[in-house]
């Protein structure tokens, strides 16, 4: 029997308006990979942010072996043992490997010894890196390299990973479950957080499953189905959505070698990427973060101006068009970032509305802007969309993730486009939401709409996609039928392991990769 | 016009004094820029620097607690700023700009019994053999020990940013603050200091004026030092020595322009003097080609929320 | 242990109380800065905000109000555009003395002719001198990407140059023995901006503030370029989203404002002032962008802030003369109002809890 190194006991977090954690409690022995399931908000975050002295209890106590564990600051969680891979990256651009590395440490050693021993850490756990390139310039798989070993170097006794996968492709998914199995064998404990059912129950020995801040169960991840799982985790039964294939519609949107450089400096050039869509048809595009996705979706809404003929709607060039004049023919698009690009935050939803349907809904009447007709249209996105907020009047930055991307998603399919292309439709939202949004971009296309939509699920692109492809370092893979895909035919499509030479990656065995 | 009237070595050696109260607020603005702050507050903290320098000196009859007060000045004066900026989250273009309106008042304010006041002369380095050396001497071992100390920061400032650890945390919280919180550094601790070490910078440079460059207090007497200083900071992609080139460029730039307009050049001398300004302008547009050096979070507010 | 919560919703009663609650704070503050002059405080405010609107030469002191009051509003009017979309030029004393010098120079280029069209030829030349002016740091940046605060301010010390230049030489009044300045427009009917009502203070640039307040007003409110003009400053990105094109809009922005800055200008040296001197410019130019911010960008409120910082102005002066109080004393004044605004302003959009919860 195997000593308990964290006893979590009814920790409770609440913050204006919501429990985060309502007394949370469980065991983390050491040498086990314990998962911590649960679904977009149900308190996870909060949960290992306590963890690691990001975040005080209201109430509760930690035990670690045994002795009060109360950490006042990440630096005393570190100090005890605690080190965490972050979700979304405490990484610094600008800075190189070793120094990114350096700022994680408490009493880091001369640069020299430091990039020495990063480089052989990171080759002892399959994970090359080079100490001194940017970080800026570094794929997500690269860079999330770089924290895993910022962690390693401290010699963790317990690693909290917070769903780390979302960044991966499925090469790099098992090279990751390698470093771990290994530290395991080691006796490091890890703490996993993740909502994909698969990857616990190939990785993790203990789950424990939230739901909105209660603790609902726990399992045995390797004895239990992923659908009981899934039913734990989310509650209530699901609406799948009913795909009702369509053939044969003319070419609506069709792209040719479209090569762009990104308007961020750590951005990525888009390099000839071609691709078309026919009317009723959903394209789906896969890959990781940061591989073009929204330099993609920037060059299809008009943000980015290319020349005419890249872009092109029912055969007229449309490259050079800006947004709104795209809009007028039809092309609208949702961005993945809600907060700042897709909405403004500090603005009220009518002025949201007003944000991308002036043209289509004809809300300005030579330059006068019609606020009732502004009013009525968010409301009727706040009805059809079934978006839970008080009143139009409210800021876009009140309303929950779900909420505002239902709001966002439901702007553009009310305008009734002919061409719809969404960055990570449904990323941050709940179950029900996101069945309720991707169902509304299939009744979008049954009614012949063109749809490409950008997403890193890729469980929810096999679900509605016609045909897939998926972005890599800026290109764009062949596109092909989506039905019969198999997980490695999407890896190998995704890229592989970046930075790495894979060996027999089509027998999906990736454990004896060699350094680049 | 006599251009012969102009002598080289002396050019030389008055536009590194001219140069230095522009590095002075300038090298204490990298390192406020390079913790993620844009404070456009120098101008009113170089002029509060400028009249407490002056003011202290004068009654204490010695320039050395002068400056130590023109400091402290500047620094109090910053501090407003970074509990603007930092505690209650203000913008950080408009607290500057109060910062330089509310400084110019309160420096007229302070300075009024002041004016027409000779204060004490500073001591020049007086090394023998090497001050009386030729051309050497005056260029290089004969100023006020104030101008040393500027170059000698400059390269401390380069080391500090460099080599160690808190100047790595320092870049980090200008790059992404978020990142810094969450790893555990705090970000607004460190920014109060980065802002605190520049007002501080700036104060030392406006006194640099009153006591030395000038030597007498008048209203408005930093006449837009502190704006070319933030100009500076730009012109030298954040970088030390390339701060150091610049104020020298510039200093030497001014200089020559008022040896033209002594040596009664046919150029007007509004136009000579508009020209210090006019070149800002053309070395910021040379300049702003190149963002990608610019820390990424510069003038970003910061507050650890959830 | 005292915390900040966001606020879901920007609080719109805070949004509008904060600028009185400062006044109020800025008035004790400034109490306290005058009995530290050795003053007694209650009598230099009383002298302050009383004296010039219901003392005994209120009648004096009160179209005084309009003359300063119109030039700050109708220069804060042109930056508040711009600062809320993010565009910050500061340099509107340079754009308002090249107004003077373009506008003074057109007039006196007819002099001696009479005609109706003098007045608003100059008034053209005016609004295109500070629009010019105000092209230069907004063609760098849209072109170059050059910060316009820098810009715009180093123009203010060109401009500043440009004025003295101009009063001792191209302007210089040929019948004024030698000293600096132009002739005095107050004495050329067809060029002076005179008082449309005797006695009222109200001339050609109050009006001018005035329309410009509701032109703002609907421009903001009404129109898409005022949507885009606060969406662009509230979420640039979601803005280009939104088909804003910012090269546009920076310099419709920065061109509005140089333009009313210049025609501040023109209307000053027409009228009040008379003449292109060295001295011309008093930092209307600066204390507009107070006046901006206290009148939180909002048209209405510039209005009222510009007759705010216009009292202010003239009970200065007022206190200058009776209580020999420092005129750099209410140059302080005015920047600490701006500091408490600032701070005040946190309460719009965070709200402070006491206690231990929140501790982030």
């Amino acid at each position: 029997m195997t000593e308990t190194l964290l006893s979590i006991n009814s920790l409770t977090k609440a913050y204006p308006g919501v429990v985060a954690n309502d007394s949370v409690s469980f065991d983390i022995k050491e040498g086990e990979v314990h998962a911590l399931l649960g679904e977009n908000g149900a308190g996870k975050s909060t949960l290992v942010k306590m963890i690691y002295g990001l975040v005080k209890p209201d109430s509760g106590e930690m035990l670690w072996h045994g002795q009060p564990f109360a950490p006042a600051e990440p630096r005393a969680a570190r100090a005890t043992g605690v080190a965490m891979v972050f979700q979304h990256f405490s990484l610094f651009d600008a800075l190189n490997v070793a120094e990114n590395v350096a700022l994680g440490m408490e009493d880091p050693p001369k640069m020299g010894d430091l990039a020495a021993r990063i480089k052989s850490v990171s080759e002892a756990y399959g994970l090359p890196l080079d100490p001194f390139r940017t970080v800026g310039d570094l794929s997500a798989g690269e860079r999330q390299r770089v924290e895993i070993i910022r962690c390693l170097l401290q010699d963790p006794k317990l690693l909290i990973m917070d769903e780390p996968t979302s960044v991966l492709t499925p090469q790099e998914v098992d090279i990751l479950f390698e470093t771990l199995r290994k530290l395991r064998a080691e006796g490091t404990s890890i703490l996993y957080i993740s909502h994909k059912l698969e990857e616990i129950r190939a990785l993790c020995d203990q789950a424990t499953i939230l739901r909105l801040g209660k603790n609902v169960g726990s399992c045995v991840p390797a004895e239990t189905s992923a659908r009981q799982m899934a039913e734990m985790m989310v509650g209530d039964s699901l609406q799948t959505p009913t795909r009702t294939a369509q053939d044969g519609g003319e070419v609506i949107l069709q792209v040719s070698s479209l090569s762009a450089a990104s308007a961020n400096p750590f951005g990525t050039r888009l390099k000839d990427i071609s691709f078309s869509v026919k009317s009723g048809e959903i394209l789906g595009l896969g890959g990781v973060a940061g591989n073009g996705q929204d330099e993609l979706l920037a060059a299809l809404s008009g943000e980015l101006k290319t020349s005419s003929d890249v872009v092109q709607i029912r055969g007229t060039g449309v490259g050079h068009l800006g947004p709104n004049e795209r809009r007028a023919i039809g092309t609208l698009a949702a961005p993945e970032e809600r907060l700042g690009h897709a909405a403004a935050p500090n603005m009220s939803l009518v002025e949201n509305a007003l944000l991308t349907g002036a043209i289509r809904q004809s809300l300005t009447d030579r330059g006068f802007v019609n606020w009732k007709g502004a009013t009525e249209f968010a409301e009727e996105i706040i009805e059809k969309f079934d978006v839970r907020t008080p009143g139009s009047d409210r800021a876009a930055r009140a309303l929950s993730g779900g909420n505002l991307q239902k709001f966002v998603i439901g702007r553009e399919v009310l305008q009734n486009p002919d061409v719809l292309i969404v960055n990570q439709p449904t990323w941050g939202v709940d179950a029900a939401a996101a069945a309720a949004i991707r169902q509304s971009l299939l009744d979008l296309a049954a009614n012949g709409a063109a749809i490409v939509v950008i997403s890193q699920d890729l469980d929810e692109l096999m679900e509605i996609s016609d045909r897939f492809g998926a972005l890599n370092e800026g290109r764009l893979s062949d596109v092909r039928p989506a039905a019969g895909l198999t997980i490695d035919e999407i890896g190998l499509m995704m890229g592989g392991a970046h930075g790495m030479e894979v060996a027999q990656v089509n027998q999906g065995d990736t454990a004896q990769e060699v350094p680049a | 016009m006599d251009l012969s009237a102009i002598n080289p070595v002396l050019l030389i050696a008055s536009l590194m004094v001219a140069a230095t109260p522009l590095l002075l607020a300038a090298i204490g603005e990298l390192v406020v820029e390079k913790a993620g702050v844009l404070n456009l507050g120098v101008e009113g903290m170089m002029i509060i620097g400028a009249i407490c320098g002056f003011a202290i000196a004068v009654e204490s009859s010695s320039p050395l607690l002068g400056l130590i007060a023109a400091m402290i000045g500047g620094a109090v004066l910053s501090l407003l700023f970074a509990f603007l900026t930092q505690v209650a989250l203000a913008n950080q273009v408009a607290s500057g700009l109060a910062l330089t309106l509310f400084g110019l008042g309160l420096s007229a304010l302070m300075g009024q019994s002041y004016v027409g006041v000779k204060p004490p002369a500073m001591a020049k380095l007086d090394l023998p053999i090497l001050s009386d050396l030729p051309i050497i001497g005056p260029i290089l071992f004969s100023h006020d020990p104030v101008l040393y100390f500027g170059i000698g920061l400059t390269a401390a400032i380069w080391a500090l940013l460099k080599f160690s650890r808190i100047g790595l945390i320092l870049r980090a919280v200008g790059e992404n603050a978020e990142a810094a919180h969450a790893l555990g550094y705090h970000v607004v601790r460190v920014r109060i200091m980065a802002i605190l070490f520049g007002g501080a910078c700036a104060g030392l440079g406006g006194a640099y004026i009153s006591l030395i460059r000038v030597p007498q207090w008048t209203e408005g007497m930093t006449a837009g030092i502190g704006w070319i200083a933030l100009a500076l900071v730009v012109f030298a992609s954040w970088k030390p020595w390339r701060v150091l080139l610049g104020a020298y460029l510039f200093g030497g730039i001014n200089v020559l322009q008022l040896n033209l307009q002594a040596a009664g050049i046919a150029i007007p001398v509004e136009y000579l003097a508009m020209s210090p300004y006019l070149i800002t302008i053309l070395v910021l547009v040379i300049m702003s080609a190149d963002k990608s050096r610019a820390p990424a979070s510069l003038g970003k507010i910061f507050h650890a929320s959830q | 242990m005292i915390a900040l919560e966001k606020r879901p919703q920007p609080s719109q009663a805070w949004s509008l109380l904060t600028p009185l609650v400062a006044v109020v704070i800025t008035m004790i503050a400034g109490g306290l800065l005058f009995s530290a002059l050795g003053k007694n405080p209650i009598e230099a405010i009383r002298t302050i905000f009383y004296d010039p609107l219901f003392g005994e030469f209120a009648f004096y002191y009160r179209p005084q109000l309009l003359v300063k009051g119109g030039p700050l509003i109708l220069i804060a009017i042109g930056l508040s555009l711009g600062f809320r979309a993010g565009i910050w030029n500061i340099g509107a004393e340079g754009q308002y003395i090249v107004g003077a010098i373009c506008g003074a120079g057109v007039g006196l280029a007819f002099y001696p002719t009479e005609s109706a069209f003098i007045f608003p030829l100059m008034v053209m030349a005016g609004a295109l001198g500070g629009w010019a002016w105000s092209m230069i740091p907004a063609l760098l940046k849209v072109k170059f990407g050059t910060n316009e605060i820098l810009v715009s301010l180093m123009l203010v010390y060109v401009a500043e140059q440009l004025l003295a230049s101009m009063s001792l030489g191209l302007l210089k009044n040929p019948q004024g023995f030698g000293f600096p300045g132009s002739r005095n427009l107050q004495d050329y009917a067809s060029a002076h901006n005179a008082e449309i009502i005797a006695g009222t203070g109200m001339h050609w640039g109050i009006v001018a503030a005035f329309i410009a307040v509701i032109m703002a007003y609907v421009l903001l409110n009404k129109h898409i370029l005022g949507f885009n003009i606060r969406l662009t400053g509230e979420a640039p990105r979601a803005a280009r989203f939104g088909g804003v094109n910012p090269t546009r809009l920076v310099v419709f922005c920065m061109g509005v404002s140089g333009a009313l800055a210049g025609l501040a200008g023109l209307f000053e040296v027409s009228g009040p002032s008379g003449q292109i001197s060295i001295d011309f410019n008093v930092g209307y130019g600066f204390t507009a962008i107070i006046v901006a911010f206290l009148g939180r960008l909002h048209p209405v409120g510039i209005l009222l802030a510009g007759l705010l910082m216009a009292l202010t102005y003239i009970g200065g002066e007022i206190a200058q003369g009776t209580l020999s109080l420092p005129a750099a004393a209410i140059q302080v004044f005015q920047g600490m109002l701006l500091f408490f605004l600032l701070v005040l302003d946190l309460l719009t959009n965070y709200r402070i809890r006491f206690g231990k919860k929140g501790i982030a």
